[in-house]
């Protein structure tokens, strides 16, 4: 992985200096508006998520479960458009210190052009891509664009992947890796799966410095189990569920809650 | 449209011209810059083992000859080719040969797609298949693959279309399939196909997912055209053997496209042999109520590949409208958009309005009830038939052969409908309940007397 201006690297490693994994909350833009998601995205920040995630609603998302689904969808409804998300991008920048990161479907990005999307994010401070249906087999273009804006280009890796993919994954990806926890979609499950720590420490041997394990990570429980191997924990569908219910408050608190577990039980560096 | 064709897609044109390549077995994962995989890496392990199961599988002998078996003694094949002699004078008088895929086992062609991949989950240990389904007919030709084969078998069907097709659902149910009203997004087919996805994600371990059309991510467009190519061989033959000569056109209907890439590829050689796919026009491509993706679409990517897409300035996919539920898919196979750019294949679109009336056409000049699907290629035939012909002395001297794709049992609710069959109550008119006293307004007596008749007709129909 190159290294040389990734700020989800510069912000991973701060937590680390803290003896702890870095907390990255995922939120989509325009739910259930754009102002109440970049409120939402500062809450997150201030209460201790070292990275932000911003989703772009999409009509079409495939990887996600009901609670991200029938937020994106409403946020559609509500009429997001998807230039939007560089104003909650910028919104948030502008007054954290957090790394927020774009998650998005490919279409939308294509359709505006890689380029230009990339520009444009680079313009509002935006760290990168985390790009959950692009896999460097088909990302020439954004490789391309990535390197020239110094955008983090965050592929997925999963148990399913062959290690001959995980080295192939690791050497195209920039800021982390994401590593799926469990063969699925996103969505609060009761357990973390087995498999997340075995995929996280294959990608550690695959040659990645900084591996984050997301997909049903949901409770204070979750994030403490993870933090003792991963060097990031991601949460997507809780916080969305807490915007749902409670607002800016509900998320801020959850956020908190989640954070207490960040700190690895056994003394790191 | 605004997409340029592009160097690679203007070389295999100009190659192809020259009379020097062949466009015959394209084998993914790109066709010119369409198809690939643009896919979460979750389901790549699992494309790659369905990838090297068919490759194994298409070079095994003993795998051919359980599929030949199977499509002989099961399916019902070689389909018939049938000249349409009625139906030709209203094509200007050119010969129309019907393929008739109408005939297969659980009427249409797409048994022949799903007997090749339930075996292929068998010969990877899946013990489980899921499908996505618009019309039905995949999902009920999963549902008989699966009972066949002692699979599970689920299939995602929106919500609105297990109301267009009622009849489709009791069937998949009675075959044993569990069926999955998706109430997603628009309820139709592109959100049968998101949860299909969600469901191999998360199950891929013990399930194949047996996606019914030559779309989505590598190996799916090669695979599933490979198990239809067998429509577009026969018909070949049959066509040499009833008339000495090739066809001067093909015309097949468009949703993604397994059904045409399947008759097409014989033909693709053949350049005397016009190509034409016909997309669902619904109410006119003016209207932007339509699925007609190749005709005014532009290139994007969705369930996997890059292909000609229906979406807005943002890239979300936009809602597809069809009479016909198995051609409302906002995309298309990406071998067609390929075929499209290099100019091999011509593709239009047809209206509803043009669709029911050759659908119609049909029933009354050769006793045949096409599904609504195939009506769009019935429709363009007529047009096509038309053109070709104009000033030829002899218009019997060219033949055209449209695939009959599907029966049209399972649309007669949408036809009568159409046609103006049905009274207020959705019974059909003419039937014995329309021997109750017309409810037009001129008639509206007071509640009392209309229970009295309505019981009177009752009676009546009770001795």
């Amino acid at each position: 992985m190159s290294e040389t201006t990734s700020k989800s690297a510069a912000a991973i490693d701060r937590a680390k200096a803290e003896g702890r994994a870095a907390l990255i909350g995922y939120l989509p833009a325009g739910y259930p508006d754009v102002q109440a998601s970049i409120d939402a995205g500062i809450a997150l920040a201030r209460n201790g998520a070292d990275l932000i995630e911003i989703g772009i609603p999409y009509s079409d998302p495939v990887m996600d479960g009901p609670v991200i689904q029938a937020a994106t969808t409403e946020a559609i409804a509500n009429g997001f458009r998807v230039a939007s998300v560089f104003d909650v991008v910028a919104g948030i920048t502008a007054v954290t210190d957090a790394a927020v990161l774009v998650m998005t479907y490919w279409n939308p990005v294509m359709r505006m052009g890689v380029d230009e999307f990339s520009r444009r994010l680079a313009e509002a401070g935006g760290a990168g891509l985390i790009t959950p249906d692009l896999i460097p087999d088909e990302a020439a273009e954004w490789l391309e664009a990535s390197d020239k804006y110094g955008l983090d280009r965050v592929f997925l890796v999963a148990p399913s992947s062959t290690p001959e993919r995980l080295e192939m994954t690791v050497k195209a990806s920039r800021g982390f890796v994401y590593a799926v926890s469990i063969m699925g979609i996103t969505g609060t499950r009761q357990a973390v799966s087995g498999s997340a720590e075995k995929l996280v420490a294959d990608t550690h041997a695959a040659g990645a410095e900084r591996v984050c394990v997301g997909l049903g990570v949901s409770t204070p429980e979750h994030v403490r189990e993870i933090a003792a191997y991963a060097d990031g924990v991601i949460v997507g569908s809780a916080l969305v569920a807490a915007v749902r219910d409670g607002g800016v408050d509900a998320v801020g608190k959850l956020t908190k809650d989640l954070s207490a577990g960040l700190r690895r039980e056994t003394a790191q560096a | 449209m605004d997409a340029p064709t592009s160097k690679p897609e203007q070389n295999a044109a100009d190659a192809f011209l020259q009379g020097g390549a062949s466009l015959r077995n394209a084998s993914g994962p790109y066709f010119g810059s369409y198809g690939g995989r643009w896919m979460p890496e979750s389901l790549i392990a699992a494309l790659d083992e369905v990838q090297d199961t068919f490759e194994k599988a298409k070079a095994d002998p003993e795998f051919i000859a359980q599929l030949n078996d199977l499509n002989k003694n099961y399916s019902g094949r070689p389909s018939l080719l049938t000249e349409a002699k009625r139906f030709s004078e209203h094509a200007g008088g050119a010969r129309i040969f019907l393929k008739r895929e109408d005939l297969n086992h659980t009427g249409s062609h797409k048994i022949n797609n799903v007997l090749g991949q339930a075996l292929l989950a068998k010969r990877m240990g899946k013990t489980r298949v899921i499908a996505e389904t618009g019309a039905g007919q995949h999902g009920v030709a999963s549902a008989t693959a699966a009972a066949l084969l002692g699979l599970e078998c689920v299939v995602y069907m929106g919500a609105e279309d297990c109301r267009r097709q009622a009849l489709n659902v009791a069937r998949m149910q009675l075959l044993g399939a569990t069926v999955v009203p998706v109430t997603n997004g628009s309820q139709t087919l592109k959100d049968a196909i998101n949860d299909a996805l969600r469901d191999w994600v998360t199950n891929v371990e013990n399930t194949h997912y047996l996606l019914g059309t030559a779309a989505g991510a590598h190996p799916f467009p090669a695979m599933v055209r490979f198990f239809h190519e067998v429509i577009g061989e026969e018909a070949r033959a049959q066509i040499l053997d009833q008339t000495g000569k090739l066809p001067d056109a093909v015309c097949a209907c468009i949703g993604g496209g397994s059904n045409a890439i399947g008759l097409f590829h014989a033909f693709l050689d053949d350049s005397s042999v016009k190509i034409y796919g016909f997309e669902a026009g619904g109410d006119g491509v003016e209207t932007g109520r339509h699925a007609a993706a190749i005709t005014l679409g532009r290139p994007g990517v969705l369930h996997g590949a890059r292909s000609y897409l229906m979406q807005d300035e943002d890239g979300q996919t936009v809602e597809s409208h069809s009479i016909s539920a198995g051609l409302d898919y906002p995309s298309v196979g990406p071998e067609h958009s390929y075929l499209a750019d290099i100019g091999r294949v011509s593709y239009e679109p047809i209206t509803d309005t043009e669709a029911m009336d050759a659908f119609r056409l049909l029933c009354r000049t050769e006793g045949i009830l096409p599904a609504i699907e195939s009506a769009h290629a019935l429709a363009g035939a007529i047009k096509v038939g038309q053109r070709l012909t104009e000033g030829k002395a002899d218009p019997s001297e060219v033949s055209i052969i449209v695939n009959l794709s599907g029966r049209g049992d399972k649309d007669v609710e949408t036809a009568a409908a159409w046609f103006d069959m049905l009274d207020e109550d959705g019974n059909v008119k003419g039937t014995t309940l329309s021997t109750r006293a017309p409810k037009g307004p001129a008639e509206r007596g007071s509640e009392d007397q209309r229970s009295t008749e309505d019981q009177r007709s009752t009676e009546e129909q009770n001795r």
